[in-house]
Parts: C-alpha cells; structure tokens; sequence
C-alpha cells in the first residue's frame, strides 16, 4: 500500500510528464513551466551535489580529520577557476585550466595509442587465407578499413586509385550511418516506451 | 607572464602523466597519482561555474521584470527547494543521499520524470523526420536508407517472425561493414587526437588559452 | 491529387498519435514475442555466469533518467544474476544524476531477490558483505586511471558516507585486480574510457551495456577483443533477460518496440512512394 506522500510524488511526476508532451500539440505554459522546473531542479541537484559527492569527501573531511593540509592547492586551483566572475583577475583561471588541460593531454596522448591505435590496428591485421565465409569477411573488414581511413586522408587528391577507394569508403560510411540511423531509432522509442510504462503502469494501472 | 605561466603547467603536467606511463616508479608513479586526485577536485569545481551564470541570468530577468520572468521564478524556485532539501538532508542524515530524504523524493518525482519526458519527445520527432525527410535521393542515401531499414527490422522480435534469418543479417552488418568504418573513423580520431594533444603540450594550440 | 501526394501533407501531430497508439496497445494488450539473442549477448551473460561464488565484479553505473529505460533493465538482470549466483558486486557511478537511480535500483532488486531467496530456502543478500555501492566521484578518465592503483585514494567511504573499510566486502579489495570483470552500463564516452585505460592498460576485461545510440561504436572493440560482451539497448537488455529466463520490463518494451519500428518502415515507405511519384510528375 501507497503512502500518501508516495501517490502525491506519482501524481506531480504524472504532470510533469503531461506538461512536457504537451509541447507535441504545440509551445504552451505547461511545457514552459516543466521546462524551466527542469533547468532550476537540475542545477539544484548539481551543487549539491558538487558539495556532497566532491568538495566534502575530497576536501573538507580529510583536511579536517586526516590534516591533510596538501589538499588546499587543489582546492586553491578549484577556487580560483571561479575568478572568471571577477574579470580583473579572470587570468588566474587559466592556471587551473592549464593544469586540467595538460593531464587531458598526457592520458590521451597515451590512452589513445595504447587503447586505440595499437589494438584497432592490430584487429584489422586478420587472416585472408583459406576460401571460406570467415576470410570473407575478414577481406571485408579490411578493405573497409583502409577505404574509410582514404576517404578521410585529405593530402592527396581524391583520383584514379585513391579515388575510388574513397569512393568505396562511402559506401562503408553510408552502411555506418544507415546502422546508426537505425539504432538511434530503436534508443529513441526505447524511451518513449518508459515513459508510457510509467504513465500507463504507475500512474494507470492499465498496464499489469 | 599571464600565457607563459599557464602554458607551462600545461606542458609540465602533460610530461608528468606521459613519463609515468613508461616509468610508473618513484618519483612519477606518485607524482601521477597526486595529479589525477588533483584534477578530479579541480574538475569537481567547474560545475560551479554553470550553476553560477544560470542563476544569475534569470536572477536578472526576474529583477528587471523582462517577458517570461515568471517562468524564471520557477526556475530559482526549483533551484532552492533542491537547495534547501539537499541540504536539510545532510544535516539530518550526514549525507544528501540517503533514500529519505526529501532530495531523493524530489529527484524520483521532479527531475526523473522531467528529464527522462524530456528526451522521449525526441522519439515522436525522430518518427516525424523518418517519414518526411529520409529519401532515397540517390545512390549512398538510397545505401543508407536500406542498411536503417534492415537494422532496424533485424533488431525487433518481429523482424525474427518476418523472417528467421533477419537477426544474423543485422548482426553481420553492424559486425562486418558498419564495424569496418567505425574503425576506419576510430582510428582517423585516434591519429588527429594525438596530433592536437601534442600541439596543445607544445604549446602551438593556445584556444584553450582565450 | 493522389493518395501519396496527400499524405505528405499530413499534420505530423497525427504521426504523433500513431506512435503514442503503436507503443501503447501492444504494452496494455501485453503480448511477448520470442526474443532471439545474439552473440555478442551470449558471451557476455557465460562470462559472468561461470564465475566461481565469492568473486568480485565491478558494475559501473554511467547514465542518468534520460537513457533509464535502456539501462535499467540491464542493470537489474546483472544485478540479480550475481545475487543467485553468489557474485558480489560493487557499484560505481560515473554520472553524477545517475547515482539516486544506482542506490534504488540496487535496493529494489535486492529485496526482490531477498523475497526470491527466503521463499526458496536459500540465504539472502545482505549490504556490505554481499554488495557495495561505492558512489559517485569527479575525474572522469582521471578517477579510471586513479582507481586502477587504490579506490580508496578517491572513494574513502560508500554513496551514504560509511567508510570502506568498515564494510567488511570492502576490506581486500583496493584497485582493478580484485575484480574478475567489469560490467560497464553505458549512455556516453565513458564505455570507450574504460576500454581505453581500465583495459588496454589494467587488462580487466570489460563487459559493456549500451544504450542503442552508442551500440554501433563499440562493435570494432568488440571485434578486437578489447571488450567481451556487448548489450546494445532495449533489445541488448530483452536478449539478456531471455537468457537469464526472467522476462520483465525489456522483453515486454520490445513487443511495442518491434510495432513501432514496423510503423516508422512503413513511413519511410510511403514517404519515398510519394516522393518518386511526385518526381515523376516534375520530370513530366
């Protein structure tokens, strides 16, 4: 058995749900509201969160209870990213963008060699022996590879062999996107499905 | 001495992370570990920033009466019930998170239902443009409008009642055609990836700077 | 002006209902479908289903209210599966309006299971010795590599603020190595994060469920053997759900699913019939 605060949640997550579909009829002021519910509560949830999960565990409670007096030279950086409010010192962010930046750099520099380059090359350097279905495929994966990295190669002109091996390679992306295409259909209804669900189950039982 | 600074934290971190990776031993290896911990503190921060300039635009539209102030007022109202509910909840329970308190009853009833409606309307539209827009124009639209068709038949039980074979011939396209370009463009971000982090280190690309 | 010609002039609101009316039906009329699973499914679901009682795995928890309904459904199979199978789990969460969905989730499916368990005479799960959820950190790609070395120099404590080492599951487990695999529910980059560093460079093996916008770009890490499981969407989580033999909430979806899709064909059809036969008229 419900609660009252319990039914009183599912009725207002019922009309903000409402409130938003409404804009399929057309804009009006329930779909504003919800909309700027949305933002106002989003960015609630936000700093507290950035308290709770972040500046707390990560800051305030080992400073205080560990002394782990090192820790305000990142919390130095983290304020001073703020100075953008203040434009006569704004410069100063930059130090902690500098400094969020350079590790960006370092672990992609690394990450995408060893995690990308050398095993996505690696995985294309298969077997083309033997007449069966598998080699196939493999001919397949590896010509589609190596069209689709031509057609991105803008160095040299796109004519004669290179040409139509960049042509190839748009068949290969036009599969891609076709795949995608689909797929992101399939996530879309997805979840227009959960909120039928919701609507239709939790609010309506309609839907045992 | 205002790009010079920067430029060279930058370059100096970059080196820090790229020689812990080879050598991840004293000095490197901790000197990695307290810059990874740094930068998740600092990256903690940044949400500030956004809060900060949403609440102070519609602040000011509220202030200055501009049209539609009264849908910023909802706005700061949702703001600060979130606010003060968070907080609340960490006074009584030691933490936001506990499941009950009134944060988390505003979350499952506020921002769920608002954010997951908010992205189910793309569905209706994504219909919409599959029936007015999706042409098969020529040749590669004509390719990428049979590849969707069949994905997306292929994907659904009753593509598989449609036709028992169905299921594998998606499977091959997403394994072998569509797998073949997505590595093709993996690998091409992968090369232009490196090519700017480096320029970045080095500091020829200074954007991030402006 | 012929049938095709006014169709195209069709309200789109009309569209709108169709589709509202093709998700609805089928779900009130609750009809199934059989649900064929896929490879990349299979392997997922044996590489959690042999592994030995007592061993850890990490479920890392990384969407938020919009991808829910592709990613819970997941997230409750794998959740379930380690419960029957003694598997203990820890829970990450990389999106920090994700984490409220983690910790209910979690709660649910472990007093259902709980239910499930006293009923059949079997012993039940309990917080801290069965299962942990560890919560949500900044860092991103940082907090990846980070963890890699010692949870602890990031998460002293779990979602609720108990410190790990007063949770007795907690006590030896300190980075990757303690864990057999890692099941990644994924609705951005962070999948590819993982793969990249928690993979190519802590080699632990990686199991990704996605949502069916980010499905597609993992394919060519599946054919490198970088990951070794793959769920794509709703259909990823059916196909799972049909494998553990629980049908719920995915296998239901998909029947709507499947009409939608059969709809949206058809649009695309009728759309191009129109299309060609007004081009004709044009040329003419």
């Amino acid at each position: 058995m419900h609660n009252f605060w319990t039914i009183f949640g599912i009725w207002m997550a019922a009309f903000l749900t409402l409130a938003i579909f409404s804009f399929l009829y057309k804009d009006n002021p329930f779909y504003k509201f919800a909309e700027h519910l949305y933002v106002g509560t989003s960015a609630g949830y936000m700093l507290i969160y950035t308290y709770f999960l972040t500046i707390k565990p990560m800051l305030i409670d080992p400073i205080t209870q560990q002394n782990q007096w090192i820790l305000l030279i990142p919390a130095f950086f983290g304020i001073i990213m703020l100075t953008r409010w203040f434009p006569k010192i704004a410069w100063l962010s930059r130090w902690s963008i500098a400094f969020t930046v350079g590790i960006g750099t370092g672990l992609g520099i690394t990450g995408s060699i060893q995690g990308l380059l050398v095993p996505q090359i690696k995985g294309t350097l298969i077997a083309l022996h033997g007449w069966n279905g598998a080699t196939l495929n493999n001919f397949l994966i590896v010509v589609g590879v190596i069209a689709t990295l031509t057609y991105f190669y803008f160095s040299k002109e796109h004519r004669g062999f290179v040409g139509k091996t960049a042509k190839l390679g748009i068949t290969y992306i036009m599969i891609a996107f076709g795949a995608s295409f689909g797929y992101t259909v399939m996530a879309r209804i997805s979840l227009l499905i959960g909120r039928m669900y919701f609507l239709f189950h939790t609010w309506i039982p309609l839907i045992k | 001495m205002r790009r010079e600074i920067p430029l060279a934290i930058t370059f100096l971190t970059a080196l820090i992370i790229i020689i812990s990776f080879f050598i991840p031993h004293a000095p490197f290896g901790s000197m990695q570990d307290v810059s990874l911990k740094w930068y998740a503190i600092i990256a903690g921060f940044t949400m500030l920033l956004g809060v900060d300039s949403l609440i102070h635009m519609h602040y000011v539209k509220i202030k200055r009466k501009k049209e539609g102030w009264g849908y910023s007022l909802v706005l700061i109202i949702g703001f600060t019930l979130l606010v003060l509910s968070g907080t609340i909840a960490g006074i009584r329970f030691g933490s936001a998170f506990n499941l009950k308190s009134s944060f988390i009853y505003l979350y499952n009833y506020m921002i769920l239902p608002l954010q997951s409606t908010m992205f189910a309307l793309l569905s209706f539209f994504i219909a919409s443009a599959a029936y007015r827009a999706f042409r098969a124009r020529n040749l590669d639209a004509t390719l990428l409008l049979i590849t969707a068709v069949l994905v997306m038949l292929g994907r659904v039980p009753i593509g598989y009642q449609m036709w028992h074979s169905f299921p594998a011939v998606a499977e091959w396209i997403m394994a072998i055609p569509q797998m073949a370009a997505k590595r093709g463009i993996i690998i091409g971000i992968a090369l232009g990836g490196i090519a700017v982090s480096l320029r970045i280190m080095l500091g020829i690309e200074r954007s991030y700077l402006s | 002006m012929n049938i095709f010609e006014r169709f195209e002039k069709i309200d789109r609101r009309f569209i709108f209902l169709l589709v509202a009316l093709a998700v609805l039906i089928p779900l009130v009329l609750k009809v199934t479908m059989k649900i064929p699973v896929s490879s990349p499914v299979v392997s997922a679901f044996n590489a959690v289903d042999t592994l030995p009682r007592g061993t850890n795995i990490l479920i890392s928890v990384d969407y938020d209210p919009a991808s829910m309904p592709e990613l819970q459904p997941m997230y409750k199979s794998f959740l379930y599966q380690c419960f029957e199978k003694g598997i203990k789990p820890v829970m990450i969460v990389q999106w920090p309006l994700g984490l409220p969905l983690s910790i209910n989730t979690m709660q649910e499916v472990a007093n259902q299971y709980n239910k499930d368990a006293k009923a059949e005479g079997k012993d039940t799960v309990v917080y801290g010795r069965d299962y942990v959820n560890i919560g949500y950190r900044p860092g991103g790609v940082a907090l990846v590599v980070g963890i890699g070395k010692e949870i602890r120099d990031y998460f002293e404590s779990d979602y609720e603020g108990t410190p790990l080492d007063s949770l007795p599951m907690m006590k030896d487990i300190h980075n990757y190595d303690n864990f057999a695999l890692l099941v990644a529910l994924e609705a951005g980059s962070m999948g590819d994060i993982y793969v990249q560093y928690a993979n190519a460079r802590f080699g632990l093996k990686i199991i990704l469920g996605m949502t069916a916008v980010s499905a597609p770009d993992a394919y060519p890490y599946l054919q490198a053997h970088q990951i070794i499981g793959l769920l794509g969407g709703l259909q990823g989580a059916a196909e799972y759900e049909t494998l553990m033999k629980r049908p719920a909430y995915a296998t239901m979806g998909m029947t709507a699913q499947s009409w939608v899709h059969v709809l949206i064909v058809l649009f695309i059809l009728i759309g191009n019939i129109g299309y060609f036969i007004s081009r004709k008229k044009k040329r003419s």
